[in-house]
């Protein structure tokens, strides 16, 4: 019981560390890759390549002052960046991160590094949660009582309703394929071949609808500099507003190892077994942080490529585009399972 | 310890839906709906039904309250100021209605005894669930979906007619 407990409490404190240092290293490779793209140099002045330019920022963030102006809705104004940092870091729990057969700790098996290993509906538990992270971003639109911080708010609950269908519809074929709601099922399923492959129309509709749902350009109208200021968080300052940067790079973390475990076979690399044991555990870790990596550059290789959409186009390719294209993609893994292909 | 659990959740879930009901302000109305479902929710995963759990936070909590909260801030719902009521007969009624109600579901409550369950008590429901809605209850389950179909169909023709 009690080594149980210490078991989930030090993987917790595993992934929790592991995801609060993703987001000063991301701000670096966002800033620098952007400079890189354009041509520039970067930040390049605080420690060896600018490395330690992210702490900067964080002291700055931390030590300016926080202004809260007085026509503000004031609980919900201080609630907003908390439910945003919250919704996105508990998603973390349901998310197969190695594999962990044959160690034990205390006694107990390991049972992989994932927090919740017996929770039976990992996939459900994702997108409910990603469901429920509008909220923290209309929140503070409306708590703001500032037109921008507003438009910029209904903007992205409109934006996000018509992506999650769309990726939903799209999970759908993943589920159908490996037969099981548990993250661990859909890994082990891909053991032969990857689900990018079969579902490649799936996979390209995930990662669209998924740069939609992390409000990254080219789908950032909820913050449309040009238009809105800042969108839904003009209003705020200090670690308010570090607290939804880093809710953001949060949630494409989250993302990226969904994206990795759904389509890109999560800690598993094709054709080669990976052992039992600690070495195991830390080769497939490395595995999959490699694909989590990649992805992440993804997201800021788009960012710093394409130009924003307009709203209506945006509208467009999300309901006449991506959803056809996920039914489409359903119907296939429909038909491939019962003819017996996949 | 489940029982204290239990207690605080359904506390909290009244709580919740009582200020759901009388605070004047329609987004934090909304809001607190919103902690309501997430309390039923949670009675849900402690009666081993984690499906039902986690479709009530998508479907409610996520999908449909959004919507409310976006038609709020979109209309700009007026705050209500308390001593307007248009129809004194509406509270009247709305009170007795709801004591009809909440005395039938005590009764009903009460002479329940534990039934035997189709569903597993502990384990995969996602299955299970399936398997009964494709299976015995086919016909409702397409049913519904013809009603939810007709509803939008509906629903886009009463807006269309306008323009």
């Amino acid at each position: 019981m009690w080594a149980e407990i210490a078991i989930s409490g030090l993987k917790l404190a595993v992934i929790a560390g592991m995801l609060l240092t993703v987001v000063p290293v991301m701000t670096w490779v966002e800033r620098r890759g952007a400079a890189f793209i354009q041509d520039r140099l970067g930040p390049n002045r605080v420690g060896p390549w600018g490395l330690l330019q992210p702490v900067a920022d964080a002291v700055k963030l931390l030590f300016k002052e926080d202004v809260t102006p007085a026509h503000v809705s004031r609980g919900l104004y201080f609630l907003a960046p908390a439910v945003a940092v919250f919704v996105a870091a508990s998603t973390f729990i349901v998310i197969p991160f190695a594999k962990g057969e044959g160690i034990q700790v205390f006694g107990v098996p390991l049972r992989g590094l994932i927090v919740a290993p017996d929770l039976n509906i990992g996939v459900l538990y994702l997108l409910a949660l990603s469901s429920i992270s509008v909220y923290g971003i209309v929140l503070a639109g409306w708590a703001s009582n500032n037109k921008y911080s507003l438009l910029g708010g209904l903007r992205s609950s409109a934006q996000l309703i018509s992506y999650e269908l769309a990726m939903t519809l799209a999970v759908l074929g993943v589920l159908l394929a490996s037969g099981d709601l548990r993250l661990t099922t859909v890994v082990e399923h891909q053991a032969k071949l990857w689900n990018a492959v079969p579902q490649f129309l799936g996979f390209l509709v995930f990662l669209v609808a998924a740069f939609a749902e992390t409000n990254r350009l080219p789908f950032d109208l909820a913050e449309a500099e040009n238009e809105l200021v800042a969108g839904y968080h003009v209003e705020l300052s200090s670690m308010k507003f570090a607290a939804f940067m880093m809710s953001e790079y949060i949630n494409m973390t989250t993302v990226s190892a969904l994206a990795t475990t759904l389509y890109l076979g999560g800690w598993q690399l094709p054709g080669i077994a990976i052992p039992d044991g600690w070495l195991g555990l830390v080769l497939s870790f490395a595995v999959f942080m490699a694909k989590v990596g990649f992805l992440l550059w993804l997201f800021v290789w788009v960012r710093w490529t394409l130009p924003r959409f307009r709203y209506d186009q945006l509208m467009r390719l999300g309901w006449k585009g991506l959803i056809p294209l996920a039914l489409l993609n359903l119907l296939w893994v429909s038909v491939a399972l019962a003819q017996g292909w996949l | 310890m489940e029982l204290a659990i239990f207690y605080l959740v359904a506390a909290v879930a009244v709580l919740s839906a009582l200020v759901a009901v009388a605070h004047r302000n329609p987004v934090v109305n909304v809001l607190s709906l919103i902690v309501t479902f997430f309390c039923v929710a949670v009675t849900f995963a402690m009666q081993g039904a984690d499906f039902l759990a986690g479709a009530q936070v998508l479907i409610y909590a996520g999908a449909i309250l959004v919507l409310f909260l976006f038609v709020v801030m979109l209309l700009g719902a007026p705050v209500v100021s308390g001593e307007e009521t248009p129809r004194p007969i509406q509270k009247t009624l709305g009170a007795f209605l709801a004591a009809a109600v909440a005395a039938g579901a005590f009764f009903l409550f009460s002479s329940l005894r534990e039934t035997g369950s189709n569903l597993p008590a502990a384990g995969n429901t996602t299955r299970a669930l399936g398997r009964l809605l494709v299976g015995p209850h086919l016909f409702a389950f397409e049913l519904v979906s013809v009603v939810l179909l007709a509803a939008l169909v509906g629903a886009l023709v009463l807006v269309k007619r306008k323009h």
